[in-house]
């Protein structure tokens, strides 16, 4: 902590503009990166097809083939989609981390992601449609969240973080027993590999009006995130310097935890289990920027947007058919958070 | 057919030596000492079950998982109240070594893959029970082999023998016609599983085993890819098929009206078809004997100029001699109507 004060009181001036340049680099970095990613895929669309659907389009001119099903229906909300769920999750995870006060802190320490799973599951057993499975994911992944909060409530007298934690663990193992017993009980030819893949992740099913449906349910999620940031610095301190500076830790707590729970449901909801993106994007970014929340959140949800996005233009161009997107994530997550466990704490504090 | 010759060859040596025990030998090339006359037998997994019933049904000791209401008029009445005894093998296994010595079977007969990793869990099972466990190779096109090597071992030749000259029928019939299409002219399909659509076989997987045996071109081509795979809406529309097929009630109720598919070939072309379930899957559903059916109903779906069939007898001569049923006219309605698109109910009802 007194390294990091140090620093930023020897040049404030200049880091605070060297912040603003690094999130304006990563905000153009991202835009490119959306015009390249509506430009490649399975259905040949040349750039210039492209500006001219997106001429009809503004026009309101009929559309001509398929290339505007594809580019509008399809592929442009993919990548939407993609940006939106990787800034969501790097953003919780961000928030968490900082609340937690502790690096290996993902968004889904509290079960969100596990209990999602567990809808889904369900949904699918029960042979529900598209949307009402994603409904039950989203009901259950805050379900499984408010349990965690209230069984954690409960107990007096401990370190309210490790009896977050605590609960969070039992709480999800529960949930991830049950998706097993769902697993066991579910037609093996039929239900059982629909759910092996929604455990997987993957975006490949993403439609216009489910990107417009989880915006505003990020967005909600976000706002608290983005009026409590300077408080929620506070929190980093501990309960006991929260106070003394006039924060009351355990109502802004449940807040934050209310907020970030929401962005993940939402996201995992219709992307299904997404992993690493909220654990190791936090990192990057606050070597990037330190570790104050009010820079970090907004440089950790365009560096997920980012990268989520790039990930998933892989996972839907590295093979003629789809690799799942949690697969990915996990084999460029896992080596790179090992890397940062051997370069040791630096960036943290 | 060597391994047949050989097996029959060596039955009829070993025939007059033993009385009361005989030695097969199994579709992985296993030697497996099994009693002269076999009674009972628990099949380890739903398509053993589905060959077991076909042959013989009267040596079941139940099935793997409780037929659903909507499957139960097409199980003949005698055996639709079998107990569900679980998996032994294959997806999600849920039975229990002790269950399967409380039914006391004289075999156990697995059907489908032969590869090492069954064909050790076969000699574990069998090591540990002390009952003679079989494989079966279950490669669509190996059917008839299959029928006959499992007749001869539980005793039922004829039958076996009658439902294999139906199976070598229907290739033979679905060979002739294929002889005269050039591959390029045969239709491209794609087969949509899942709530979306978007799970898929890729070529040469045993969910669409049928579909390419039927002449149909699978559209989800991946190298070096095996079994189920997920598509993204992109890549489908890219491949454009003229034909869908699903069994998916959710998949299908919903496809007709979404702007996506709108403009694939097949939902232009109305030539998404939905496949029957009851009591087994047409075309997949398992992976088993239940997918002759649908490769005829496929067939007649691809080639509609080439091949003429009269669907609801075609129903009727298979429920008979593969289901050992006799469906009333209104059950050959339901499972008509079904296979032209409307299903008893918009989904599958659950197990009891």
């Amino acid at each position: 902590m007194v390294e990091g004060t140090g620093a930023i009181r020897r040049t404030a001036a200049a880091t605070l503009s060297d912040h603003r340049l690094a999130i304006a680099a990563l905000a153009a970095g991202l835009c490119a990166l959306m015009l390249a990613a509506s430009l490649i895929g399975a259905y040949p669309i040349s750039p210039g097809e492209l500006v001219a659907a997106v001429g009809r389009r503004l026009a309101g001119a009929a559309p001509v083939g398929q290339i505007d099903t594809v580019l509008f229906e399809v592929r442009l909300p993919r990548v939407l989609a993609a940006v939106l769920g990787g800034a969501a999750l790097a953003g919780a995870g961000a928030a968490y981390q900082t609340l937690f006060r502790n690096p290996l802190v993902s968004p889904d320490i509290l079960g969100v992601s596990t209990g999602a799973g567990l809808g889904a599951v369900l949904g699918i057993f029960l042979s529900l449609p598209v949307f009402g499975i994603q409904l039950t994911a989203f009901a259950v992944g805050l379900a499984t969240v408010a349990l965690v909060y209230a069984v954690a409530s409960v107990v007096h007298g401990r370190d309210p973080i490790l009896v977050l934690v605590l609960a969070g663990v039992v709480v999800g193992s529960l949930a991830g027993a049950a998706i097993s017993l769902l697993k066991i009980l579910a037609d093996p030819y039929d239900q059982l590999p629909a759910i092996v893949f929604w455990l997987l992740g993957s975006f490949s099913a993403i439609r216009r009006t489910e990107v417009w449906a989880t915006l505003p349910m990020v967005l909600v999620g976000l706002l608290p995130l983005l009026l409590l940031r300077w408080r929620i610095n506070v929190l980093s301190l501990g309960d006991e310097e929260a106070k003394a500076l006039g924060v009351e830790a355990g109502r802004l707590r449940l807040g934050v935890i209310a907020a970030a729970t929401l962005m993940t449901a939402s996201v995992v909801a219709i992307s299904g289990v997404i992993g690493w993106v909220g654990l190791v994007i936090p990192h990057i970014a606050r070597m990037m920027v330190g570790p104050s929340f009010d820079r970090l959140l907004p440089t950790a949800m365009l560096l997920g947007g980012s990268y989520l996005l790039l990930v998933d233009t892989l996972a839907r161009t590295m093979a003629r058919i789809e690799v799942p997107i949690g697969i990915l994530t996990a084999i460029l997550g896992a080596p790179f958070f090992l890397w940062l466990l051997m370069r040791g704490r630096e960036g943290w504090s | 057919m060597a391994s047949l010759r050989t097996l029959l060859a060596l039955l009829l040596v070993l025939a007059p030596l033993a009385a009361y025990a005989r030695t097969v030998v199994d579709s992985a090339g296993r030697k497996v000492e099994i009693p002269g006359k076999i009674e009972k037998v628990f099949a380890a997994g739903p398509p053993a079950s589905i060959l077991l019933y076909m042959l013989a049904p009267e040596k079941m000791t139940g099935w793997p998982d409780p037929p659903r209401p909507e499957e139960r008029p097409f199980i003949a009445e005698k055996y639709r109240d079998l107990p569900a005894l679980g998996r032994l093998t294959g997806r999600g296994g849920t039975a229990n070594l002790e269950v399967v010595l409380k039914a006391a079977p004289d075999l156990i007969l697995d059907f489908g893959s032969v590869r090492d990793t069954y064909a050790s869990l076969a000699d574990n099972v069998q090591t540990q029970t002390k009952i003679p466990y079989i494989l079966i190779d279950g490669r669509f096109e190996a059917t008839p082999t299959a029928l006959r090597l499992l007749g001869e071992i539980l005793g039922v030749s004829e039958r076996a023998e009658r439902q294999a000259v139906y199976v070598e029928a229907v290739f033979a019939e679905i060979d002739a016609v294929l002889k005269d299409v050039p591959v390029d002219k045969r239709p491209r399909v794609y087969l949509a599983r899942g709530p979306d659509g978007l799970e898929t076989g890729v070529v040469g997987s045993i969910n669409t085993e049928v579909i390419e045996r039927a002449g149909g071109r699978n559209v989800a081509e991946a190298a070096g890819q095996r079994g189920l795979v997920r598509a993204s809406m992109e890549q489908v529309i890219a491949a454009d098929p003229e034909v869908v097929l699903t069994w998916d009630r959710n998949f299908f109720g919903k496809v007709h009206g979404d702007p996506l598919w709108a403009g694939i070939k097949a939902v232009r072309d109305k030539r998404v078809y939905l496949a029957p379930t009851a009591p087994f899957g047409w075309i997949d559903r398992p992976p088993s004997l239940n997918r002759v059916i649908g490769l005829k109903w496929l067939a007649g779906l691809f080639y509609p100029d080439r091949l003429s069939q009269d669907l609801r007898e075609t129903t009727r001569s298979f429920y008979r001699l593969f289901y050992h049923v006799e469906p009333s006219d209104a059950e050959l309605d339901t499972l008509i109507a079904w296979s032209k698109g409307q299903a008893p109910s918009a989904a599958p009802q659950p197990r009891r």
